[in-house]
């Protein structure tokens, strides 16, 4: 049996360290999934009426997330505006504004597809029995279109967690970095930590995901 | 912007794209390949095999790409499996876009009615005959728009690349940031680089995307 380097996550405060890590990286992202989840729905709401300023701009705004690199917005966020608008912005900030104006695209994308998937005839019977829209959205749109939504939100928020692992290249002191810092310093007692300790993150995220993921997969095949 | 420095930096800048495009593309062929496999395994129900496959795309779906090349790059090499980077950065796209690829093909393949296998083996064809073809050829066409938008995904997440030291797009940007203090200039290469690899990509998707469409009228 080869050393795995296991040891070095029992030593000392390790192992809180690497969840306090993986804590950062998850505030982060969920932090910026509860700023997307309201904007979004807003936006997306704006966004289902055809030809709305809000479906342009929506339609814009996605076109941009959906090409560019996530790694690329964050290094246009953090040295970026940080030099054009000379402000100071941390990593931490750059991350959750980048994530933010990602998730928000995202959702509102969600919110509108689930809103006009609802037939028209929902609609216009709703109308017919003399509704207000408000009342159209808040009783007959909306209960029908969260069914669809939250298996897909959840989805998003998977992705978001995934995601933030990459603020560790823009400086921000997550599980990744904490992590080469353990390894680090335990260099010369146990040369093999950087096996152990990364298997545990890998194990981390998968723990952090995977309930998610079988959530939304389980609501999903319950809802349809 | 200094347009003399930008002209100076951009072989650099190409050298770092084609680094991309290079391992992006063997990275998502592979991932096809794994995908396509595992497709198979799913749908034949292959007994453990079938098992080990559905974990696999659990695992490689339920994890970021960072942490899986963190633990391929630095990681591994502990137990004596050792990579150079661009293999690591190869071989890291291929096993999260196999789980991608996975379920992008078993929605096809779940989509072709049972009739048709069945049809093919009751005419004698081989259960790999049956499945290369007539089951594929018409999973393929409803398995498109989501291999197209893997492919794109995929290679997006290239760009985590500069993490185990590969002299892509970022790591190039970076560095110019770092050295010259050159951040708007390095950042539209950046942007323009990326653009120059996406774009036709995503159009490329978005056509196939409406063929097919057509194709399916009416039914």
């Amino acid at each position: 049996m080869p050393d795995l380097g296991l040891e070095v996550l029992w030593k000392g405060k390790n192992f809180v360290r690497l969840l306090g890590g993986l804590w950062v990286a998850l505030r982060i992202s969920l932090i910026a999934a509860g700023i997307s989840v309201v904007a979004g729905i807003l936006l997306g709401i704006a966004a289902s009426r055809k030809h709305s300023v809000s479906s342009v701009v929506l339609r814009i705004w996605l076109s941009i997330i959906h090409i560019m690199p996530q790694m690329v917005l964050l290094f246009l966020m953090y040295f970026g505006t940080t030099r054009a608008f000379g402000w100071n912005l941390s990593g931490e900030a750059a991350a959750v504004i980048v994530f933010s104006l990602w998730g928000t695209a995202e959702m509102a994308d969600l919110v509108r597809g689930a809103v006009s998937s609802i037939p028209v005839i929902q609609r216009e019977s709703a109308e017919a029995l003399g509704l207000k829209p408000a009342q159209v959205y808040r009783w007959i749109i909306l209960p029908q279109a969260v069914r669809r939504l939250i298996p897909l939100s959840i989805n998003l928020i998977t992705r978001m967690i995934k995601t933030t692992s990459l603020v560790t290249l823009i400086g921000v002191v997550e599980i990744l970095k904490v992590a080469q810092q353990i390894i680090e310093a335990n260099r010369k007692a146990s040369p093999n930590a950087a096996f152990g300790v990364y298997l545990a993150i890998f194990v981390m995220y998968y723990l952090a995901c995977r309930p998610l993921s079988l959530a939304a997969k389980k609501l999903e095949k319950h809802w349809r | 912007m200094e347009w003399d420095y930008i002209q100076k930096v951009l072989p650099l800048y190409g050298k770092a794209a084609w680094l991309t495009l290079r391992t992006g593309t063997a990275g998502i062929l592979l991932a096809a390949l794994a995908g396509l496999l595992c497709a198979a395994a799913l749908h034949w129900r292959i007994p453990v095999l079938r098992r080990i496959t559905a974990a696999y795309v659990e695992i490689s779906r339920n994890t970021p790409l960072l942490v899986q090349l963190f633990f391929i790059y630095y990681g591994l090499p502990k137990i004596g499996i050792k990579t150079d980077p661009e293999a690591c950065g190869i071989i890291g796209l291929a096993f999260l876009g196999g789980g991608y690829m996975t379920e992008a093909f078993r929605s096809g393949v779940e989509a072709v009615d049972r009739i048709q296998e069945e049809s093919a083996l009751s005419l004698g064809l081989t259960r790999v005959q049956a499945f290369r073809h007539v089951i594929l050829p018409q999973a393929a066409a409803i398995s498109i728009p989501a291999f197209m938008a893997n492919v794109i995904f995929l290679m997006k997440e290239t760009s985590v690349f500069s993490a185990v030291s590969l002299m892509d797009l970022m790591f190039t940007a970076k560095d110019q940031i770092g050295l010259y203090y050159k951040t708007a200039e390095s950042l539209f290469l950046l942007v323009a680089a990326y653009l120059l690899i996406l774009l036709p990509l995503s159009l490329l998707g978005g056509l196939l995307e409406r063929r097919l469409r057509h194709a399916g009228f009416g039914t």
